[in-house]
């Protein structure tokens, strides 16, 4: 079963990287590694992952992925036409893909953590903050310097006048 | 076919999918394409994290993903309003024509 589910999810993962690189609006890019995203998140739980793989959706998914679509409307306007855009296509794709996530998640949520010695823990909240706020505090802590540094960063990047 | 997939698997598909990024920053003239398969990259090297991570029992994997996916939302931060610059400066974001450095 994992192993249908592996080659069923690597594939559609491969598939939609191409269709990065191959198409040729920006736009069926971003939808398109929209897509791998999902399917990415799902061999993250496949991997015993799941918080990483809920925070790939939302965080790549859902707001690295929005930022992208933001700018690549904001400057495809002004060069070049988007012909006729098939929201439907992208709004059943889009529910196709967060169902699949849903019922994959439900699934591996209910299997336990077994193999390998892996406590139930493993990928869960409580797994990666025991190490993160124990053994890596200080990588933490620079993370949301980080952030506050590119969120100025942006800010004062994008803005037309100082 | 192995009831478990063995790790080689994993790091072969992350691989591919770091392969299929580099042609993409290579070979697309879209700046925002070149952003986009820079992501691809990363999501490869955060599989590569994950697969290790279950495969040596080990969770400092997802640890370290969880600081590349936050690196990668300030990364992406910046690179757009850097693209939105230029656009603005430029009237185009074709990556061939970004060569006042050159001459």
């Amino acid at each position: 079963m994992e192993a249908i589910l592996f080659w069923i999810f690597a594939a559609a993962l491969v598939a939609s990287a191409l269709g990065v690189i191959f198409f040729r609006s920006p736009v069926n890019s971003a939808m398109s590694l929209i897509g791998g995203f999902f399917f990415l998140a799902a061999l993250y739980v496949l991997l015993r992952a799941h918080l990483l793989a809920g925070l790939q959706v939302l965080i790549y998914a859902g707001a690295i992925m929005v930022l992208f679509t933001f700018v690549i409307m904001l400057l495809s306007l002004s060069e070049e036409e988007i012909g006729g855009p098939r929201y439907t296509l992208f709004k059943a794709a889009g529910l196709l893909g967060a169902g699949a996530l849903a019922v994959i998640v439900a699934w591996a949520v209910g299997a336990e953590g077994a193999g390998l010695g892996m406590g139930r823990q493993v990928g869960t909240f409580r797994g990666v903050a025991s190490l993160l706020y124990t053994d890596h505090l200080v990588a933490f802590e620079m993370t949301g310097v980080l952030l506050l540094v590119a969120i100025v960063g942006a800010v004062v990047l994008a803005k037309r006048t100082l | 076919m192995p009831t478990t997939i063995p790790l080689s698997w994993y790091l072969i598909l992350a691989l591919i999918l770091f392969s299929i990024g580099a042609v993409g920053v290579l070979a697309r003239r879209n700046a925002l394409i070149v952003l986009l398969s820079v992501e691809i990259m990363l999501n490869a090297v955060n599989l590569t994290f994950i697969a290790f991570a279950r495969f040596r029992a080990d969770t400092v994997g997802q640890v370290v993903t969880f600081f590349v996916i936050a690196v990668a939302a300030a990364e992406a931060a910046v690179g757009l309003a850097l693209v939105l610059g230029l656009f603005r400066h430029r009237k185009s974001v074709d990556v061939d024509q970004m060569s006042a450095l050159r001459h």
